[in-house]
């Protein structure tokens, strides 16, 4: 995948502002970002869903504009809000979406099975979608866009909303595919979903890219090798930061609580402690994605 | 189309009964019951019984019916609730393709309903003519009529007072007005040309032609003529009204 000043507008409304990127065959890329950075909008242009205001995008080597349908069906959707029917059965749902993709239904059936499987839904093939727990339809939507056998796949926040256990379970699922050489377009703003998922990502803010690389790249680049994590009283974070300058480069205040950017996360603890501030808690841990996003989009990702 | 019937395959058999129960239910009621009353004091009505005369009409506005409401909720249904057509047009399905397989879907649930009511006809003795199973794509084509249109219009909406609006102006002062329960020549001098124009009264006027052997070649054609173009009509609106709501 080829994008070269890649622009997408909703009347006067830049939601994609001239990116660029390229993306191998194999690789697990990721866009972050807060909401209404242009993830969403960029993932519809690439699926060939939504058309390109500007700038030229090849997917699989087409073109988006002249050969839509050819590439969508060699690529699978999970889109952030499912379309699945609720109403028809678990294995109804597979089976319409690939006629939609002109499958004979005879190659649908061999497939749905390993497909249930895969999502762990045989038991409940012959359920209706409606009663199912969100990581089932979630995993439901996964199977779905894994029916026409896609050369990439497109996930679109995979895992808002679900519990620790669905989300680690899918992680396992998407590593899978990941190790059958299936390419991986991944959006999310779970910061540790892209740690473990991404091979390179971007991180999105206002329709640009603030910053790409690997993840050990951008935590390198824009964090410290450890972070303190300091809560006082509330309402005391912004006089305190204040009274703790000096001790580390980089404070940043969130609303609940202090982080101290440094590389010694334990000297820089003491010394908090030499000068006399009592913490409610004190907290020292490596840096991750999450530290980079808020230095390079200044707020923090929950909203 | 194969996912409309996938979901039809739910409710097909409620679908079924009613198909076959409310023309017989009509039938009986209006044609049988009131139409002893009709038919004792005016003998005929256009020339024929009151059963005669209202049972083709009936299967063109019931046609109407199925048409209008099949393509008024599913069709904003599939955009806002359940999002079908999203879920499409992430396949290599194109919006044409997502527009006429709704579109040929409510095409074949108009011919199952309709082939239902030309049974019940039959039943009732009311054909007259063999060129009443031509009365099937009559009926269809009234349904298509007013279909696609629709489809045009309920892909621009995002509520439903748009639909209640429809059937209280414009499908339930069609189904009373239109020819299918007394002749449109009964109405008053003005409103009859509003009568002529509306698609209902073709629609009518091809099938009674057609289910009692009275169809003139002119007039018949003329109205297929009328349905079909206003079908084609409603289909270049939804090719653009769906296009401008989908494609974003």
């Amino acid at each position: 995948m080829h994008a070269r000043g890649l622009t997408k507008r909703f009347g006067a409304f830049v939601a994609v502002d001239e990116v660029d990127f390229d993306i191998e065959r194999g690789e697990s890329f990721g866009f972050l970002g807060p909401n209404g950075a242009g993830k969403t909008s960029t993932m519809r242009m690439i699926s060939c869903m939504s058309p390109v205001t500007n700038g030229t995008l090849r997917v699989l080597g087409l073109d988006p504009a002249t050969d839509g349908p050819r590439i969508r069906s060699r690529i699978g959707l999970v889109p952030q809000e499912d379309t699945l029917d609720l109403e028809l059965t678990v294995l109804d749902n597979l089976m319409v979406y690939g006629r939609y993709f002109d499958l004979p239904r005879n190659v649908i059936r061999e497939r749905t099975d390993r497909l249930l499987d895969f999502a762990q839904l045989t038991e409940r093939a012959n359920d209706r979608v409606e009663p199912l727990s969100g990581g089932m339809k979630r995993r439901l939507t996964i199977a779905r866009s894994l029916v026409s056998e896609p050369e990439l796949l497109i996930l679109d926040e995979p895992t808002t909303g679900l519990d620790p256990q669905a989300r680690h379970l899918l992680w396992d699922r998407l590593y899978r595919l990941k190790q059958q050489g299936v390419t991986q377009v991944i959006t999310t703003h779970y910061m540790d979903e892209a740690e473990q998922l991404c091979d390179r990502l971007v991180v999105m803010d206002h329709g640009r890219f603030a910053a790409h690389g690997t993840p050990k790249q951008l935590i390198d680049r824009y964090s410290t090798k450890e972070v303190v994590e300091l809560r006082f009283r509330s309402g005391e974070h912004e006089s305190t930061a204040r009274d703790l300058h000096g001790i580390t480069d980089r404070v940043e205040v969130l609303p609940d609580r202090l982080l101290l950017y440094t590389a010694d996360g334990d000297g820089t603890l003491a010394e908090v402690h030499r000068r006399g501030f009592r913490p409610e808690s004190a907290l020292v841990r490596r840096s991750t994605l999450e530290d980079v996003f808020l230095r390079l989009t200044g707020r923090t990702l929950v909203d | 189309m194969g996912y409309w019937a996938y979901q039809y395959r739910k409710t097909w058999r409620s679908s079924v009964t009613t198909s076959f129960l409310y023309p017989v239910l009509y039938l009986a009621g209006m044609g049988l019951g009131l139409g002893s009353l009709v038919d004792k004091h005016a003998h005929t009505v256009g020339g024929v019984s009151y059963l005669d005369f209202i049972a083709p009409g009936l299967l063109a506005a019931t046609a109407m019916q199925i048409g209008a409401n099949d393509a008024m909720y599913p069709v904003m249904g599939a955009i806002k609730w359940i999002r079908t057509y999203f879920a499409m047009l992430a396949t290599p399905l194109r919006v044409d393709d997502v527009l006429v397989g709704h579109l040929a879907w409510i095409a074949t649930r108009t011919g199952i309903v309709a082939t239902a009511y030309l049974v019940v006809l039959a039943v009732f003795g009311v054909v007259a003519s063999p060129l009443a199973v031509f009365a099937l794509p009559a009926a269809v084509a009234t349904g298509m009529a007013f279909a696609a249109p629709i489809a045009a219009f309920s892909a621009t909406q995002d509520k439903d007072i748009g639909f209640t609006t429809i059937y209280r102006f414009g499908l339930i002062p069609l189904f009373l007005f239109s020819g299918t329960f007394f002749p449109v020549s009964q109405l008053p001098h003005w409103l009859q040309p509003v009568a002529y124009a509306t698609p209902l009264y073709h629609g009518v006027e091809l099938c009674r032609g057609l289910v009692l052997g009275t169809l003139t070649l002119g007039s018949g054609v003329g109205d297929a003529a009328y349905l079909l173009g206003l079908t084609a009509l409603g289909v270049l609106l939804a090719r653009r009204t769906f296009t401008r709501r989908l494609v974003v």
